[in-house]
């Protein structure tokens, strides 16, 4: 299973990264960090708590939570979860969602409106990312947090291995979401017209898309699978402001290794990622401190060799 | 030179306005009264004060040009500053400490005492420095050539991408690799130049002049490359690379060369910083600091525009050490613990803001002409019915 787990988490990002990437063209450096904020919000959502005055200090600010629910927080089987953060994530992707939308409606689009360069958007979107993770660190403070305290559970599985309850959880959840934006994007008019954007918007728009509508719902499917992804990261690891910008280069490893535009090459390329980071990290190749750096490697690589990805770009 | 169409930057066809000459005097206002008042009117605290400012200015500055020359001039796209940066920095600190003793240092080089080649001009005093800053921007350049084989026929993005990685890579490597460069222990003590000929109080003086050197040193050198056929070249893929490669120019050999100027220039800004800081610590190489800060400050002071890049510097770091003053005084602790994160969120939306409201930065990006050109202009100024003259006269834009 090594590997396996991240490589889910990091394949949902991926999916929304090569989303945006195909249909608006550009490198979306606010990803990772939109990751953070999302899961920031589901434990908002959950538990509402903000860093108080002073550093280290906690404040309540929201008067009713989702935890307030009759029994959200009792664990579900061997979870060390409840119904709650299901909710709390279902919200958080909701919103970020709008939140993507609401930075594409004041930032992306006077941008296309202009007919900027697609490097414009990139560093458009960095700015956004260190504002995005700034504001996280202003109101949930720098230190690492987590859902719950729960002791997490294992379980055992045929050929003598175990798993942790919460990332079989995180597994399913993810092939889950994965498969629900395939089917939107493959087998409903909108997905239709999305593949039709990325395949050239001056097409779709002569074609009768509504090309900004397109482009909102980009957005907010996207904002959906960072949400969720970012939501699946803090159950796996641990809810940190920093984590976001290091977080892009796995994603665009991931993203380009699938070919940039193609959602099922994301997924793999996320799983290829996932797995040999671990791999590289677990069998002591490489200390702890260079796992980011495996995705690097990959990167050049695939660059070097393959510039269109292992499944082609497409979407 | 209708070749030159203003797609990346939309230059905007205005008079001088008055924002830029506005944003410097109200940064200098605040840099000279905050640390007046706070020093309660003890002018030679001031004036130390803006003289280690002015330093800081000077080398960040040196970083926002080599970013213009990368970004501004030739459109190639690096968010790894930081790692241009740290090899610059660490290249020229191992060149010039001795080698490493003692039981908790441990760093590869140290040849500052075999470099006193010249011992009748006291060149221990300045040769180890020179050959460190050589060596600081051979080494960047060389790691910007290298990065550049695979990534720079690509699209922009992916260059950007992958340079956010060596920054990363590097980042690890120098805490991880504690034989490389002493680990997060960092380095100290690195010599500083000239600092044995005047005395330690006057220093900083001496200091700020030979940032304040070798910064007009980088500039007339980019000023004067970026006025020559070459320097055309650039700007011109920079607006359309298709119609450049389309002239016959080799683009990629271009970019190439852009990319490695501007990285060699940041490895020797780095190599400045070392001798000026006299320390490294990996916690001060973070993206934010040394790759974001220096993006702001180009965008803020107006990509492709050599002054801008200076202005922008000065700007922003006045931004930054202006709220630092405001940190000591008493401010409630709600705001006084999250003032490093409001100001970077500042940052960011400075960033978002700029490219908005106004694209060409504060000190927009002038016409520039071949040095050839200028030349004929002063010899035979234009006529004022300006039949011949109109097409390159500077700043009419």
């Amino acid at each position: 299973m090594i590997g396996i787990v991240e490589g889910s988490i990091l394949a949902l990002g991926a999916v929304g990264l090569t989303l945006v990437y195909g249909v608006l063209k550009f490198a979306h450096f606010a990803h990772g960090d939109s990751m953070m904020l999302s899961a920031y919000c589901a434990f908002l959502l959950l538990s509402g708590v903000v860093t108080g005055s002073r550093p280290g200090v906690d404040a309540e600010v929201l008067p009713i939570t989702v935890s307030d629910l009759p029994a959200a927080s009792s664990e579900i089987w061997k979870f060390s979860f409840g119904y709650g953060l299901l909710i709390a994530m279902a919200l958080s992707a909701l919103l970020t969602a709008g939140v993507l939308v609401l930075l594409d409606r004041l930032v992306y689009r006077r941008l296309r409106r202009r007919n900027s360069g697609i490097v414009i958007f990139s560093i458009a979107s960095l700015g956004l990312a260190i504002a995005i993770r700034s504001l996280v660190l202003i109101v949930w403070g720098p230190t690492p947090r987590k859902y719950t305290t729960v002791v997490r559970q294992n379980i055992h599985l045929p050929f003598d291995t175990t798993i942790l309850a919460d990332q079989l959880f995180i597994i399913a959840a993810a092939i889950t979401v994965t498969a629900l934006a395939y089917v939107l994007l493959f087998r409903t008019k909108l997905g239709k017209a999305m593949r039709a954007m990325a395949d050239n918007p001056e097409l779709a728009r002569i074609s009768g898309i509504k090309t900004e509508l397109v482009i909102v719902l980009t957005w907010a499917l996207a904002g959906a699978l960072v949400a969720v992804a970012g939501v699946l990261l803090a159950l796996q690891a641990q809810l940190d402001p920093q984590l976001g910008f290091v977080l892009l280069l796995p994603l665009f490893a991931a993203a380009i290794l699938g070919g940039v535009g193609n959602p099922q090459g994301a997924f793999f390329g996320g799983m290829i990622v996932g797995v040999v980071q671990s791999v590289v990290v677990t069998f002591d190749f490489l200390s702890p401190g260079y796992k980011f750096s495996v995705a690097f490697v990959i990167l050049i690589l695939i660059l070097l060799i393959r510039p269109r990805g292992l499944f082609g770009a497409k979407l | 030179m209708s070749f030159l169409r203003p797609t990346l930057f939309r230059i905007p066809v205005k008079p001088a306005s008055l924002v830029a000459p506005a944003t410097v005097a109200l940064v200098t206002a605040l840099l000279i009264l905050i640390p007046f008042e706070r020093s309660n009117g003890d002018t030679s605290g001031v004036i130390s004060f803006l003289v280690s400012f002015l330093t800081f200015v000077a080398i960040y500055a040196i970083f926002t040009l080599g970013l213009n020359v990368q970004w501004g001039y030739s459109g190639v796209f690096n968010f790894g500053v930081l790692g241009f940066f740290m090899l610059g920095a660490y290249t020229a600190a191992i060149v010039t400490k001795e080698p490493a003793s003692g039981n908790f240092t441990d760093y590869i080089g140290g040849f500052g005492g075999d470099l006193d080649l010249l011992p009748w001009l006291s060149s221990d005093e300045w040769l180890p420095h020179l050959v460190g800053l050589a060596a600081a921007a051979g080494v960047a350049g060389l790691a910007a050539l290298l990065l550049a084989v695979p990534t720079l026929r690509l699209r922009g993005d992916y260059l950007a991408i992958a340079t956010i990685g060596v920054a990363e890579v590097l980042r690890r490597v120098v805490i991880e690799e504690t034989w490389l460069v002493n680990g997060t222990r960092g380095l100290t003590g690195v010599p500083r130049p000239l600092g044995g000929l005047v005395d330690s109080s006057d220093y900083k003086y001496l200091l700020l002049a030979i940032c304040g050197t070798f910064l007009v040193l980088i500039y007339l050198l980019i000023e004067r490359a970026i006025r020559s056929p070459w320097g055309r070249v650039l700007m011109a893929l920079r607006e359309d690379e298709m119609a450049t490669e389309a002239s016959g120019k080799n683009v990629f050999a271009f970019k190439m060369q852009s990319f490695v100027m501007g990285a060699a220039i940041m490895g020797a800004g780095g190599a400045i910083y070392a001798y000026a800081s006299s320390s490294l610590t990996p916690e001060v190489f973070t993206h934010f600091f040394a790759t974001f800060l220096f993006w702001a400050m180009l965008i803020l002071g107006g990509s492709g525009n050599n002054r801008g890049a200076i202005v922008g510097a000065y700007v922003l770091w006045g931004f930054w050490t202006i709220t630092l003053q405001f940190q000591s005084y008493d401010l409630p602790d709600l705001v006084e613990t999250r003032m490093p994160y409001v100001r970077e969120l500042v940052l960011g939306t400075l960033i978002v803001a700029v490219l908005l409201v106004r694209p060409a930065g504060l000190l927009p990006q002038r016409r520039q002409v071949s040095v050839w050109v200028e030349r004929q202009l002063k010899r035979r100024p234009p006529s004022p019915s300006g039949s011949s003259g109109a097409d390159v006269e500077l700043s009419s834009r």
